[in-house]
């Protein structure tokens, strides 16, 4: 399909233009014109997004809407741009949280208005361009500057102990992610001087460096997923982030490891990924069991959803390394309804923290008598993290289960234990907060949501019952795509 | 007997510049205190004035004179531009802290132009005397800047020890170049080459000049394990010395190592190549690790600037135009970066308060959020994430390394730098998390602030379109060997 406007580099550059315009509106007092503009610009880069869905060959698994321009040719970098039925519906879910986060944000943050709306439109395009670069270097550029704004984020706008978890955040993301940038030059070397993606997809390596190159690969996008054992900067990082901060990480940024996964691990080196397929279903099975039942012993709500994300991301890398087309679809949905589902809940924490200033489980007690729209929507969300049927959580569970059944029964057995613990943890968590007595009078003086709230809920509400009911729209354009993974991965490259 | 006189084209802007220091002396001498800024305009001025002469005689082909002595190639000339480039802005950015501290004297401009002669006679030495001759001119004008504040007991003792350890270095330097003269009787960079191709020479005592040679520069470069000296004449020295220190000799020192190592004994370089895999090794380990424990902004700097120097060798290591030129945009991009930042630390100094410790960056958002932006940028950038130049500069090198076949150097320089983020993280931690501990504002002057805006902006824009640099280092190595 010929689409010659420059749709991608819209999507990328828009929000960041306007997360710098947000900057230049300059301290507090125009902050209530800092929020509108961000509004207008995450809401603009929503309504953008749209002909990528709507224009989208979903028949094709080549690249789409691609752009390519010769960026520096010391090194043959190119700007090189395009989508496929993986990287669009996460460029779509991201440009669906953004204004969420904005919206989030609109009256909790009072302080540096300008720099924290600015700093999540930036980080909106930021991620845009991870997911729509075709150029390892580009891609690179992409993935390490998502940090910048995200360690701000956390480091300016987070609980007491916020210095901490942003520099540890940082500082583990980065040495996951300088190995793949030797992985990266050593691929450039390989292939004759080329950055490109799609050219290392067909380069064919011996077993040896393959199975190094993967290493470098795992490393980088574990700590993103983060897969155990490498997962301890997020419980940190979650609980220390804004609320906005906790929701981005959650929804946007943990999907950056699980696509690298995609893009970069089983298409590049295919021989190690089934070579070395079994330790990471270990790894993803320990993150399942393990990590649900760590999530069970929290007494903090934020910790518990953080812990809860690790085990679901578990569910995604299981999926990707089953090797067959439930599997990858299934942890496709996964990740997308994970989007969704943690986004939502860490919404409702938040709710919760805006009004008591607490996230320990114990300080509350009977919410329901104060806040019954409220507890309706958790309710919704909690049963959606458990993996309800008829929410967005079964689907992507339950089609990797089906898929895991095929490779062995064990497996699939370990990894349904998940629908107990996850529904232990949460509903657990959702019985001692919003059931029983009224704790204290703090509690006691709860108000229900507000109007800006409800429509933040609802929206998610409504995602996240439409995957569970109807996954077929977002399936439909992964499919071919997947297939030809499938296909390509199951070649040796050797 | 006829004379003939030797092509001073090539030299020109080399004489201009010794012609211009004796004037900018003479002028100061009767303009007095009162009329300053007369040196300061003269001496910006010569610098233009040498940036024209060389951009005029800017050519591709390679031109030697004075008897094969001097030589004037792109690479000259290219560092030559980035050498007064920088001159000039430590020039804007030191002059309101020279004169607050009442170092504004006549010497100071007349020091600071002959060390940069020195720097341009190293540049474009091709003969060993001339080398040591332009790097002892550099040296030695250092030194008594360095000595500039005569009632400062810190920069006396900083002066003593680099004066001290400096002369050893040379002393090596030398030692080193008379084994080789005494393997191959001559001192020539293009015939040595040639000298040590035929295998005409005795390979031991060509080696054994080669370990002194390659000491001598690492002294020069502060890479460790000659770095001793760095922490503390950079913590020591006033800090607009330091910023002169820190950045254009380090140009001076590339284009030094390019004559000495890879134009005359480049065919040497399979024994180089490991004693540099050791000096950039433990330059990083040593940089990196020890910068985390300072509290002294300058000296953490230091530190910084060991690590960097080990980057830097590594673009040596491959020994072929594409790790020189490698090497080459890594010492235009930290240049740029030490820039920036010394100019930081001196914007945070008043009159009467020094800016040492790095909890004075404290809050410095809240108290300027654009100059907080500015450092932000620096730091990222010296800390190798992209998309500043800094990463790019790491990029190269790195690029090169893999290419060499280091695959492991490469993956301990990445490891290095990891440590070495957290220092640079822990500035932005202070800047942005941090309250501040004084709400004096910042107020700079005009040309710095806008030369500063500048510089932070250079870093990422750069970083933005990388091709400008990496084509003219690319084009500078290839034309010139």
């Amino acid at each position: 399909m010929s689409f010659d406007f420059p749709l991608l580099s819209l999507i990328i550059w828009l929000p960041i233009v306007f997360g710098i315009v947000v900057f230049a509106t300059g301290n507090d007092r125009n902050s209530q014109l800092a929020r509108w503009i961000s509004l207008v610009g995450s809401v603009l880069g929503l309504l953008v997004a749209i002909p990528l869905y709507t224009n989208f060959d979903a028949t094709t698994g080549t690249m789409q809407f691609i752009e390519n321009h010769v960026w520096f040719e010391r090194f043959n970098v190119n700007y090189h741009l395009g989508v496929d039925g993986i990287s669009m519906p996460l460029i779509l879910l991201n440009c669906f949280i953004t204004p969420l986060v904005i919206v989030a944000g609109w009256e909790v943050i009072k302080e540096r208005v300008s720099q924290y709306m600015g700093a999540f439109l930036i980080m909106s395009g930021i991620v845009n361009g991870v997911f729509a670069s075709l150029d390892a270097i580009l891609f690179y550029v992409f993935w390490e500057a998502s940090l910048i704004p995200m360690f701000l984020i956390i480091g300016i706008w987070g609980g007491p102990n916020r210095v901490y978890a942003a520099i540890k955040f940082f500082l583990y993301t980065l040495l996951g992610s300088l190995l793949m940038l030797i992985a990266f030059i050593y691929l450039y070397l390989t292939s004759g001087g080329s950055f490109s993606i799609e050219d290392y997809h067909k380069l064919p390596i011996p077993l040896t460096p393959q199975i190094l190159i993967f290493v470098a690969f795992l490393l980088a996008f574990a700590v993103k997923v983060p897969m155990w054992p490498v997962h301890t900067w997020l419980p940190d990082a979650h609980v220390e982030a804004p609320t906005g901060g906790s929701v981005v990480l959650a929804a946007i940024l943990l999907k950056l490891g699980g696509y690298g996964f995609l893009r970069f691990s089983l298409p590049i080196t295919p021989d190690a990924s089934h070579y070395l397929a079994t330790m990471m279903i270990v790894l993803s099975l320990i993150a399942v069991v393990y990590i649900g039942l760590i999530a069970l012993m929290q007494v903090d709500m934020k910790k518990l959803i953080a812990y809860s994300s690790v085990a679901h991301m578990g569910f995604v890398t299981l999926g990707f390394f089953l090797l067959n087309a439930y599997g990858i679809e299934g942890a496709m949905v996964q990740m997308i309804s994970h989007g969704f589902i943690s986004g939502a809940m860490f919404l409702c924490v938040g709710v919760l923290y805006d009004r008591l200033h607490s996230r320990q489980i114990a300080d509350y007690g009977g919410v329901v008598n104060k806040m019954p729209i409220f507890a309706a929507f958790f309710m919704l969300f909690a049963m959606a993290n458990a993996g309800l049927p008829g929410t967005s959580g079964f689907v992507g569970e339950f089609m990797v289960i089906m898929s895991a059944m095929k490779v062995n029964f064990w497996y699939a057995f370990l990894a349904a234990t998940t629908l107990i613990f996850g529904a232990a943890y949460t509903l657990w968590m959702y019985k001692r907060v919003i059931f029983g007595t009224i704790a204290s009078p703090a509690v006691e003086g709860l108000k229900d949501i507000s109007k800006r709230e409800f429509v933040l809920l609802a929206i998610l509400a409504i995602s996240v019952l439409w995957i569970g009911v109807y996954p077929y729209p977002l399936t439909e354009v992964m499919h071919t795509t997947v297939d030809q993974l499938l296909a390509h991965v199951s070649n040796s490259k050797l | 007997m006829n004379f003939i006189p030797p092509d001073f084209t090539p030299a020109s802007s080399e004489i201009f510049m010794l012609v211009m220091v004796c004037v900018i002396m003479l002028a100061d001498l009767t303009a007095g205190d009162s009329r300053r800024y007369v040196a300061y305009l003269l001496t910006q001025t010569t610098l233009l004035g040498c940036a024209l002469l060389t951009f005029i005689s800017f050519s591709t082909e390679i031109t030697h004179t004075f008897n094969g002595m001097y030589v004037d190639d792109a690479m000259a000339d290219i560092l030559k531009l980035m050498v007064y480039g920088t001159v000039s802005a430590v020039l804007v950015y030191s002059h309101t802290y020279i004169s607050d501290r009442g170092m504004l004297k006549g010497e100071f401009f007349s020091l600071i132009l002959f060390a940069t002669l020195g720097m341009m006679v190293m540049i474009s030495a091709s003969h060993f005397l001339t080398l040591y001759i332009g790097l002892e001119l550099l040296s030695l004008s250092l030194y008594a800047l360095v000595a500039l504040r005569r009632e400062s007991l810190v920069a006396t003792e900083a002066a003593m020890k680099f004066f001290v350890l400096g002369a050893l270095a040379s002393g090596f330097l030398l030692y080193g170049m008379s084994m080789v003269y005494g393997a191959t009787g001559t001192l020539h960079v293009s015939q040595l080459a040639q000298i040590i191709q035929s295998e005409a020479s005795s390979k031991e005592v060509l080696v054994v000049g080669l370990v002194f040679i390659v000491a001598g520069i690492s002294f020069k470069l502060s890479a460790a394990p000659f770095h001793m000296w760095a922490p503390d004449v950079y913590q020591g020295a006033p800090t607009a010395i330091t910023l002169f220190i820190g950045s254009a000799p380090k140009l001076a020192a590339f284009g030094f190592v390019m004559r000495l190592l890879v134009e005359g004994m480049g065919e040497m370089s399979a024994d180089w190549q490991g004693m540099l895999i050791i000096l950039a090794v433990m330059s990083m380990a040593v940089g990196n690790i020890a910068a985390i424990a300072q509290t002294n902004i300058k000296r953490m700097l230091a530190y910084s600037t060991i690590s960097h120097m080990g980057f830097l060798l590594l673009g040596f290591i491959s020994a072929d135009s594409n790790g020189y030129s490698s090497a080459l945009f890594y010492v235009i991009a930290y240049v740029l970066m030490t820039l920036g930042t010394f100019a930081m630390v001196m914007l945070l100094c008043r009159s009467g308060f020094e800016a040492e410790n790095i909890n004075d960056f404290k809050g410095l958002s809240k108290r300027n959020s654009w100059y907080a932006f500015i450092a932000l940028l620096l730091m990222l950038s010296l800390a190798g994430i992209p998309p500043m130049i800094g990463f790019y500069a790491k990029l190269s090198v790195l690029q090169a390394v893999v290419n060499a076949g280091y695959v492991w150097l490469a993956v301990v320089a990445v490891l290095f730098s990891l440590i070495g983020a957290f220092y640079y993280l822990r500035i932005i931690k202070l800047m942005y998390f941090d309250e501040p501990e004084t709400v004096e504002p910042i107020i700079p002057n005009s040309d710095v602030k806008i030369l500063l805006s500048a510089n932070g902006f250079a870093v990422l824009a750069f970083g933005i379109f990388p091709q400008a640099l990496m084509g003219l280092s690319l084009y500078a190595i290839q034309s010139s060997m």
